[in-house]
């Protein structure tokens, strides 16, 4: 209980995560704010991360060949 | 234990770093590439054919018809190029890379580098300098000129010089032009100047052509560009070694035909995935704007695949300006933006001013889609017409579009197995 009445009785220390408005508007009141530049995996698109999380899945082969050699 | 694709994904980048590229021959063409014959050109990017082809590499099929023999005017060129009895072809497909327009026909002579760790080969044109020249879309009668020049006196005097030499190593010239501030794209003087340290005693010493050595040496001292192409081949040869990997999302081939953009992914091979070419946001020279530019060309971006040119752009300040990229800064923001999208750090290519952290290397599909960040290219820029050259120089990005369907086609491709 204690930390959480320290927490109303000082200066906020904010980190902001993504948006940017939230940090610019607290910085602009002269409060310090750590930004994490995150955004939504693959930009939010459903249909891609669900390509992402299948990928996951499906893992690909067990075997990995060093016989196949180089490309072209 | 590993997951598959992360195994995968480790072998591709074990066969990527270790790659030992070193020059062994300059050769024709068609005698290292014995498929590129009569009748047959071979372009940057993935495959296009004459209707669909931007100007300047129109004006390079035509100029290079014509250095051939195989047409004696522009317009018998284009013509019998557009009546579709010329052969064009990825030059991708056969181990090789060109910049911008890239034209490889039989008689060009081409820079073999062969990864010594798995004994494949890759091949490159030899930089054909400033001003009008064919990777740029020009033909007329100086280019063609240069051309042969290239032809009958520097190669034969560059392979004796070479064969003569043993080879050259060029992986230890490249880590040591990224020390020295080159990026290896758009700023090649350290690693031009460090490869004329090289070969030039092999020369001079013994070599039949004395009476054009001085013409030689010349063309190679007055090109800070000249090792762009084989930075190239060498990328390339690593990049080779990487590919083919079952269950890999190691990126292995980023190129442009001016008109579209392509990439290759480990594990599938040699399918390519397009989308239309992006433009550069770049620099260009008095006299040109954004208006004049041919979207972005070129196979160099291999040198991004590998992890040079943007994305070792933290080592290379002098080229911030060149290319417009805004302030140093910015060079650093561009090399820690590509480490979100790499799957490593290259061990043996370092930058020295970031503690000797290795240059991210190695552009993993996944990542790219899951942050949207989009593969970061240093480029020139081509003139939209031919036959008007280099109009600046900047930064591409790769359309994501081409990583979202490499991923649908690796998905499906897992899922049927």
């Amino acid at each position: 209980m204690a930390e959480k009445r320290d927490l109303l009785g000082g200066p906020p220390a904010t980190i902001n995560v993504g948006l940017e408005v939230f940090a610019d508007t607290l910085q602009e009141l002269g409060f310090p704010v750590v930004r994490v530049d995150w955004r939504p995996p693959a930009g939010g698109d459903h249909r891609l991360t669900d390509l992402l999380s299948r990928l996951e899945r499906s893992g690909g082969p067990n075997r990995i060949s060093d016989s196949e050699g180089p490309g072209t | 234990m590993q997951k598959p694709i992360e195994e995968a994904n480790q072998a591709a980048l074990s066969h990527m770093y270790n790659a030992e590229p070193v020059l062994v021959d300059v050769a024709p063409a068609s005698e290292v590439m014995p498929q590129l014959g009569e009748g047959m050109l071979l372009h940057a990017g993935p495959p296009v054919q004459w209707p669909a082809m931007c100007s300047p590499m129109q004006g390079a099929v035509a100029g290079a018809l014509r250095y051939q023999g195989w047409a004696g005017t522009e317009e018998e060129a284009a013509a019998l190029a557009s009546s579709g009895s010329v052969t064009l072809q990825s030059a991708h497909d056969f181990s090789a890379v060109g910049p911008m327009t890239g034209i490889f026909s039989p008689s060009m002579p081409v820079f073999v580098v062969e990864n010594r760790t798995l004994g494949n080969q890759a091949y490159c044109t030899i930089n054909e300098g400033l001003g009008k020249v064919m990777r740029f879309g020009a033909n007329d009668d100086s280019v063609i000129e240069r051309l042969r020049w290239i032809e009958k006196t520097l190669a034969p005097a560059l392979r004796e010089a070479v064969l003569r030499a043993g080879g050259v190593e060029l992986r230890p010239i490249m880590a040591q032009a990224l020390a020295m501030g080159d990026e290896m794209h758009q700023r090649n003087v350290a690693a031009t100047s460090l490869f004329f340290r090289a070969i030039a005693p092999h020369l001079v010493r013994g070599s039949s052509q004395q009476a054009s050595l001085s013409e030689v040496t010349d063309f190679l001292v007055g090109n800070d560009q000249f090792f762009l192409n084989l930075a190239m081949a060498a990328a390339k040869s690593a990049m080779d070694a990487a590919a083919s990997i079952n269950g890999s999302t190691l990126i292995t081939a980023m190129s442009r035909n001016g008109t579209n953009f392509g990439i290759r992914i480990g594990a599938l091979g040699n399918r390519w995935f397009t989308a239309p070419s992006l433009m550069p946001d770049g620099l260009y020279f008095p006299g040109f704007t954004s208006d004049d530019a041919n979207p972005d060309m070129g196979d160099s971006a291999i040198l991004e695949t590998l992890g040079l040119g943007a994305f070792a752009m933290a080592g290379s300040p002098a080229v911030v300006g060149f290319v417009g990229a805004g302030t140093y800064r910015d060079a650093l923001n561009y090399t820690q933006e590509m480490g979100e999208i790499t799957l490593g750090h290259h061990p043996h290519l370092s930058i020295p001013n970031l503690d000797y952290q290795g240059v991210p290397s190695g552009i993993d599909l996944r990542k790219v889609v899951e942050t949207g960040i989009s593969p970061a290219i240093n480029t020139g820029i081509a003139h939209k017409e031919a036959g008007a050259g280099q109009v600046g120089a900047g930064i591409a990005r790769a359309p994501l579009e081409c990583f979202h369907q490499a991923l649908e086609a690796l998905v499906n491709e897992m899922e049927s197995r």
